[in-house]
């Protein structure tokens, strides 16, 4: 694959505070995230996923190192391009929803789109067109009380969708869901993988990591090990 | 082995050859259980011993088609209503090898790492299985359970390696002491 990567971490560290109190959170952690590739994060609490998921996302940055996202570094990028940059090409997917509860689900999908400048009613047309594709073309003109837990994650998967981005990033977006509604939030990532996103996703559930291409198992801010699922079956 | 009950459940939807046996257990299974075609025609001839099964007539091509008994029947009840056991199940070689590992004194941590990245690949291979026979019911739930199972073997590896490591350090602690 000659492809430039999505997003690529070089020798990223971050350390959080400094002189002896300082933490590593993540050493020298370089990870590419390529069009068509489902990466999973596992590792225990403390080992650096959610940091690792913050700088790909540039919330965060890098003490040293690296973060470009479609071939651009975020180093030294001015806040507002950052901004920029991460609503035309970063969705997010949170265990937390954040769903805006006094906007039907169409509204809160648009809302990234139009703060992006472009028009309402193409917004408009563009998130009903994403909810479709997540299954939830019924429900969209609804508020997000008024549909189910499975259905809302959804609402936030398409949100993170819509407008073409290329980079999904999601933290245990299975939340409390149960494991059939795990499965569909998986395979509607899946399938946007398979369109050509890149998904980097933390989880610490092993059934939902094992929808992805490959397996990075994170201890002590490190790449302790990771799979590459072989191209044959397995049988 | 579940082989006997399985035939009969198969054949409680009428009567049937054996092939045709082995290829619906097979569909039924995902094919994660596969079963050779003597072991069928032995399985079906207990079964007709134990009077659960009825052969019928050769037919011309010497092929005999099974029906299952009143007996059949009622045994295949008793299975459904009889929960499985743990002590039916063979031994876990991994329980074995990490406490032996530990007993030994060898490092348990490569042997729990290597496992865990074993275990993602079966899993891995396993969700691949389940997208491509999506529309099956029957194999679709085999292959969850084994999904359930080996996602269980990986939170008991992470449980081996946080115990181990909690114990590590009481260990150290004591020996520092006189």
């Amino acid at each position: 694959m000659s492809s430039e990567p999505v997003l690529r971490l070089a020798d990223v560290t971050r350390v959080h505070g400094d002189g002896p109190q300082a933490v590593r959170a993540l050493r020298g952690v370089s990870l590419d995230v390529t069009a068509g590739e489902l990466i999973a994060v596992m590792g225990p609490s403390g080992s650096g996923k959610s940091t690792l998921l913050n700088l790909a996302g540039g919330l965060d940055t890098p003490t040293s190192g690296e973060v470009a996202v479609e071939g651009t570094s975020l180093t030294g990028m001015r806040a507002g391009d950052l901004a920029g940059l991460r609503r035309r090409h970063v969705g997010y997917v949170f265990q937390d929803l954040n769903l805006i509860p006094s906007l039907t689900a169409v509204e809160n999908v648009m809302l990234p789109r139009e703060l992006d400048g472009v028009r309402a009613g193409q917004a408009r047309g563009e998130a009903r067109t994403v909810l479709a594709e997540v299954g939830l073309a019924d429900v969209a003109d609804r508020f997000p009380d008024e549909i189910s837990g499975g259905q809302r994650q959804r609402v936030a998967i398409a949100r993170a969708l819509v407008g073409q981005r290329r980079l999904i990033l999601a933290d245990e977006p299975t939340g409390a869901l149960d494991t059939p509604t795990g499965d569909e939030v998986l395979q509607l990532l899946r399938t946007r993988c398979d369109a050509g996103a890149a998904v980097l996703l933390v989880t610490h559930e092993p059934r939902y990591a094992a929808w992805a291409d490959r397996v990075v198992f994170l201890r002590d801010g490190e790449i302790a090990d990771a799979t590459s699922a072989p191209l044959e079956s397995a049988r | 082995m579940a082989i006997k009950q399985g035939l009969l459940a198969l054949l409680s939807r009428g009567p049937r050859y054996g092939y045709q046996l082995r290829a619906e257990f097979e569909a039924s299974t995902g094919a994660t259980w596969p079963l050779n075609i003597g072991q069928v025609y032995t399985t079906l001839s207990r079964l007709g011993r134990d009077g659960l099964v009825a052969p019928g007539e050769q037919d011309e091509q010497g092929r005999v088609v099974y029906t299952i008994t009143e007996a059949g029947l009622a045994e295949m009840e008793r299975w459904f209503s009889t929960p499985v056991a743990q002590s039916d199940r063979p031994r876990d070689e991994l329980v074995i090898k990490l406490a032996m590992a530990v007993a030994a004194g060898t490092d348990v941590r490569p042997v729990i790492q290597a496992q865990r990245v074993a275990t993602m690949r079966t899993l891995q291979g396993l969700t691949r299985a389940k997208r491509a026979n999506a529309e099956s019911p029957a194999q679709r739930l085999v292959i969850d359970s084994m999904i359930f199972q080996s996602e269980a073997e990986q939170r008991w590896l992470d449980h081996c390696e946080a115990v181990l490591a909690a114990s590590s350090q009481t260990h150290q602690t004591q020996e520092r002491q006189p």
